[in-house]
């Protein structure tokens, strides 16, 4: 297939970039301050847009740019693949734009500008790593992702916000070297090498030392992906004002998350040379105790922010166990899941700021009666959980039943049973919520009084969203198709370098 | 004129710190200004040499016009003439940080510093550019008695901590010239190309081992090589920001160097020296470690940025050990990487102290907003030193930890790894006091500016270092590809 070139995958990280510089130096003036962040959430998502035609005719767009090491330029390519998580981050971030004024200003927050400022470059970011064609270039924006959102995790600046930042730090940055070690280890095995659909990394090394790579890639990757046992950064990272836990949950740092894992195991290793080593169904293993474990522990948190944060962790090992079960329908839901979970969550995440917004309520139990006051607030939050859930018209139904789908093609319905456990755990999680919230505290009658529009307005359009991707999968930026495709290219590629290696 | 250019890049500072301290009584702005342009002109030169060397191979200089081996020749290769344009540029922008710290002093002082200040540039310039033994031994003890005085400038303290220094100095000085003793005994000659082809015809005897051992040992006492680091902390802690500045960024550096120098273009790596190597990079493995868990262990960031220089020289010295092709580039472009980001920390710290009047954590209380350049310079190095991308401090991890991985010394890849968590914990303590503790409310009624960046003779050599830590992480092919590559080969191999 010949090289498209195309420069715009680069504009659109930078642009974001020159944003947060842009925000800094207008920090006495706070309505150009939020232009910035407008037009250049406004630039980014239309240069992405453009890029869709042309990346669902001819696969891919790239461009390289300085070499970086031997061999190793910094190299942005826009695949199918690749396009599914820029189209979220770039989208999400106007919406969550618009959601942070309104928050922030309504709280009345410090440091409202160093907060813009981190955002943008975390956009930045997580476009950069949607476009990343290779692992140093993956992950130079991955580790500035992490630097990134530590001022935004610890921006409250009390003890626990500072705990919640070291704990963050620890954690990524660890989680990073490791990562780290992989990369460097795999560029010596395979120099030069870029992402491809299949792995590249087939017949390289001997299957110990594979195993040796895996085990450290995936230690890189699943801390941002909170794969149990390594989830623990994420609760306490709560802390952070709600805008930056929606950021965080799903827009940027857990997806880059995920999306590495999917990157590592279908674009470096490839699913075969995973099936031989065994690795596929550790991941599988793994992924399905996260999934359950973390259900269960959500039941049990009583803050309605920390049990959305074990919500997360279990739905993102749905993204994990669909690109470790690794049949077309597997992957392309696992593929999906990225944009479904995003839109559901961050409807989720901007309910419970518009609840804190207005009440300065963050327990469970205290939100008894608040539908009434409250009702499209409550409105979007009910069509979030039933979303995640996996209720049908909802998007969070496509994903899971293109997930459960492929565990039974690929032989394993021992995942399609976690999933529909999950579904009910889901079910028992979020339903006492919007039970408690429509009918409880009855005594007690509530006036109408809804938050902000400028808080209000993003959580509706999300949870839109949320119902017309359930309907329409394609509605907007053809990400199911993009799914779909990136998930048979994929897996062709694999078949036909299983079938080319077998020789 | 142009075939004096390797001994200019000598003779200017010298003569410079001859007259500077004299036209210093009469007119304090002419002595800066001739500092200055005495430091332009290594700058000039060096870059002139290194253009010319990368062109057209190296250049040799005979002083006096006495061919070698008799005669001192000063050799300008691309390894000693990218090291001469490093101490040149940093030299230049200390020389313009200095500024504000010579008003403040009386003009008698100011003259002496900046006579010493091009002492100190000449000894360490003439270290880097000679090609002699004896001569490298001359400029070292040139440089370290300037280095003496600057260092003891500050307080009485600081004379107290560099006497200490000094002793240690001496001793390092004695141990390197014993080592020459014994090679020249060996050889016969001084000259490093001589007695290098002449090591290779005589074949190695136990006094060769004894020569290298001493030669190891002297200069890595110079080079603040853990354990024999103890000089280090104390003589910087007390000693003027500027000062400190120049010294960790280039003086250890000169010192690495100068074994480099030694061992793979004069000693040749040979089964004797491997051993020594491998002793080393032990050691140098333990420094990393341990300097790092020392610099997590202080509370002043003056001291804790000492500690971590003692722990990046292990970098520096482990890539020498290592000595594969990856690991000397590696351990080359940390030469200059952290010549670069620790200068900037210890100069933008010396502005934090320049305005609070402390090193210490507490100091850096409200810096953020108070001095928001300054602290983002510190940032922007602080995250070069972990070693975190796209800065300049990544891409030499990546050469010593594929050094490390080529020589199948996952110990060594290990350490690299453990010590970039190590700063991690250091450097963020320090971005958390600076940016995230909110200062104490304050009972007396002078309470501190809310904005007061520094002055710009200050916050511009800062910031040229900042920069350059980004461009040198961006760009870093172009310095490996294009000096590096071609310092790491001796001549004629």
């Amino acid at each position: 297939m010949p090289v498209v070139l195309a420069h715009r995958p680069m504009l659109a990280v930078l642009v974001s970039l020159l944003a947060a510089v842009a925000i800094l130096f207008s920090d006495r003036r706070p309505n150009l301050r939020e232009t910035w962040s407008f037009l250049a959430a406004a630039i980014t998502s239309a240069l992405v847009f453009s890029l869709l035609p042309e990346v669902l005719q001819h696969g891919s767009l790239e461009a390289t740019y300085i070499e970086l090491l031997p061999g190793l330029a910094l190299h942005l390519r826009a695949d199918l693949f690749g396009m599914i998580f820029a189209l979220l981050a770039s989208v999400l971030w106007l919406v969550t734009t618009l959601y942070s004024i309104g928050y922030m200003r309504h709280g009345h927050y410090d440091h409202q500008t160093g907060y813009f400022a981190c955002f943008a470059v975390c956009v930045s970011a997580a476009v950069g790593i949607a476009f990343s064609a290779n692992l140093l270039t993956f992950f130079i924006f991955y580790e500035i992702l992490t630097i990134a959102t530590y001022p935004l995790v610890t921006h409250d600046r009390h003890d626990e916000a500072l705990g919640g930042g070291r704990r963050y730090l620890a954690y990524t940055l660890g989680s990073g070297q490791m990562l780290f070690i992989a990369v460097i280890s795999i560029s010596l095995i395979a120099p030069g090498a870029s992402f491809q659909p299949g792995g590249f990394l087939a017949g390289h090394a001997s299957s110990g030392l594979l195993t040796l790579l895996f085990i450290f890639a995936i230690l890189g990757i699943s801390v941002k992906a909170a794969i149990m046992p390594l989830h623990g950064w994420l609760p306490t990272a709560m802390v952070a004002p709600t805008p930056v836990s929606a950021l965080l949950h799903a827009v940027a740092v857990v997806k880059a998350g995920v999306f590495g894992c999917i990157r590592i195991v279908h674009y470096v290793f490839g699913i075969d040379v995973l099936h031989a080593i065994g690795a596929d169904t550790a991941l599988a293993l793994l992924a399905s105790a996260t999934i359950l474990v973390a259900s269960i522990r959500a039941l049990g948190e009583q803050n309605l922010k920390r049990r959305l944060a074990y919500s997360t962790i279990s739905q993102l090992s749905y993204i994990v166990l669909g690109a470790a079960i690794g049949t077309p329908a597997a992957l392309a839901g696992a593929m999906f899941h990225i944009v479904a979970h995003g839109f559901m969550k961050i409807t989720l995440f901007f309910c419970a700021g518009a609840i804190y917004v207005k009440t300065h309520k963050v327990e469970i139990p205290d939100l008894g009666g608040l539908g009434r006051q409250m009702p499209i607030t409550f409105g979007a939050f009910t069509i979030g959980a039933l979303g995640l859930a996996g209720t049908p018209l909802c998007v969070g139904f496509i994903s899971k039943w293109n997930l459960g789908l492929g565990a039974l093609q690929g032989g394993h319905p021992l995942f399609l049973i976690v999933l529909v456990v999950s579904g009910l755990l889901n079910f028992a999680y979020f339903f006492p919520i919007v039970y408690r919230a429509f009918f409880g505290n009855a005594e007690h009658t509530f006036a109408f009084d809804e938050a902000p529009v400028t808080v209000s307005l993003p959580l509706v359009l999300t949870a839109v969203v949320s119902v017309l991707l359930g309907v329409y999968p394609n509605f907007g930026a053809s990400t199911y198709d993009l799914a779909w495709q990136a998930a048979e290219r994929v897996l062709a590629s694999a078949a036909s370098a299983g079938a080319a290696g077998g020789f | 004129m142009s075939q004096h250019v390797p001994v200019l890049i000598v003779i200017i500072p010298l003569v410079a710190a001859l007259f500077v301290p004299l036209i210093a009584l009469r007119t304090m702005a002419w002595a800066r200004a001739l500092t200055f342009l005495a430091l332009l002109g290594v700058v000039a030169c060096s870059g002139a040499a290194l253009t010319r060397a990368l062109a057209t191979g190296p250049l040799h200089y005979e002083l006096g016009g006495w061919a070698p081996p008799w005669g001192i020749v000063y050799v300008l290769d691309p390894l000693s003439g990218g090291m001469a344009l490093l101490i040149g540029i940093v030299a230049a922008l200390v020389a313009v940080y200095t500024q504000p710290y010579l008003k403040s002093w009386s003009t008698s002082r100011a003259g002496i510093f900046l006579s010493l200040f091009l002492l100190l540039v000449t000894g360490l310039l003439g270290i880097v550019v000679t090609g002699d033994l004896f001569n490298l031994y001359v400029f070292l003890e040139i440089s370290s008695l300037a280095g003496y005085a600057l260092l003891a400038s500050g307080s009485i303290h600081s004379a107290v901590a560099t006497f200490r220094y000094l002793i240690v100095g001496t001793i390092a000085a004695t141990f390197y010239l014993l080592g020459v003793g014994y090679l020249y005994a060996l050889t016969g000659s001084l000259n490093m190309a001589d007695v290098a082809i002449r090591l290779s015809d005589i074949g190695h005897s136990g006094a060769f081992a004894v020569a290298i051992t001493f030669i190891v040992v002297g200069l890595s006492i110079k080079a603040a090589l853990f354990p024999l680091h103890g000089w280090l902390p104390d003589a910087y802690t007390y000693a003027p920001a500027p000062v400190i500045g120049f010294i960790s960024a280039v003086m250890a550096k000169v010192g690495a160097y100068a074994l480099f120098r030694v061992l793979y273009f004069v000693l040749r790596p040979t089964e004797a020296a491997s051993q020594v190597l491998t002793g080393l990079s032990w050691v140098a493995a333990i420094a990393i470690l341990a300097g790092s868990l020392l610099a997590i262990a202080q509370r002043d960031v003056r001291r804790m940025l000492a500690y971590s220089s003692i722990s990046q020289m292990g970098y520096i010295f482990l890539g020498l050990a290592l000595g594969t092709p990856s690991a000397l580039k590696g351990a080359l472009l940390h030469v200059l990487n952290h010549a670069i980001m620790k200068g900037c920390l210890f100069l933008a710290a010396g502005g934090v102290q320049w305005r609070t009047g402390g090193y210490r954590l507490e100091d850096f209380i409200g810096m953020s907003r108070r001095m928001p350049l300054t602290m983002a310079a510190i940032v922007l190095a602080a995250i070069s030193m972990i070693g975190l991308p796209p800065t300049a401090g990544f891409f030499s991890k990546w050469y010593l930890v594929q050094g490390a991985i080529e020589a199948h010394a996952w110990v060594f890849a290990a350490v690299f790894i453990a010590s970039s968590l190590l700063n991690a914990v250091y450097f963020f303590r320090l971005i958390e006091w600076a940016y995230l503790r909110q200062p104490k409310p304050q009972p007396s009624l002078s309470s501190p500016p809310l904005y007061q960046e520094l002055p710009m003779q200050m916050l511009l050599p800062i910031w040229v270092l900042a920069t350059s830590v980004l461009l040198l992480g961006l760009f870093n092919q172009s310095v490996v590809n294009g000096i590096i590559q071609y310092a790491i080969q001796p001549e004629g191999s």
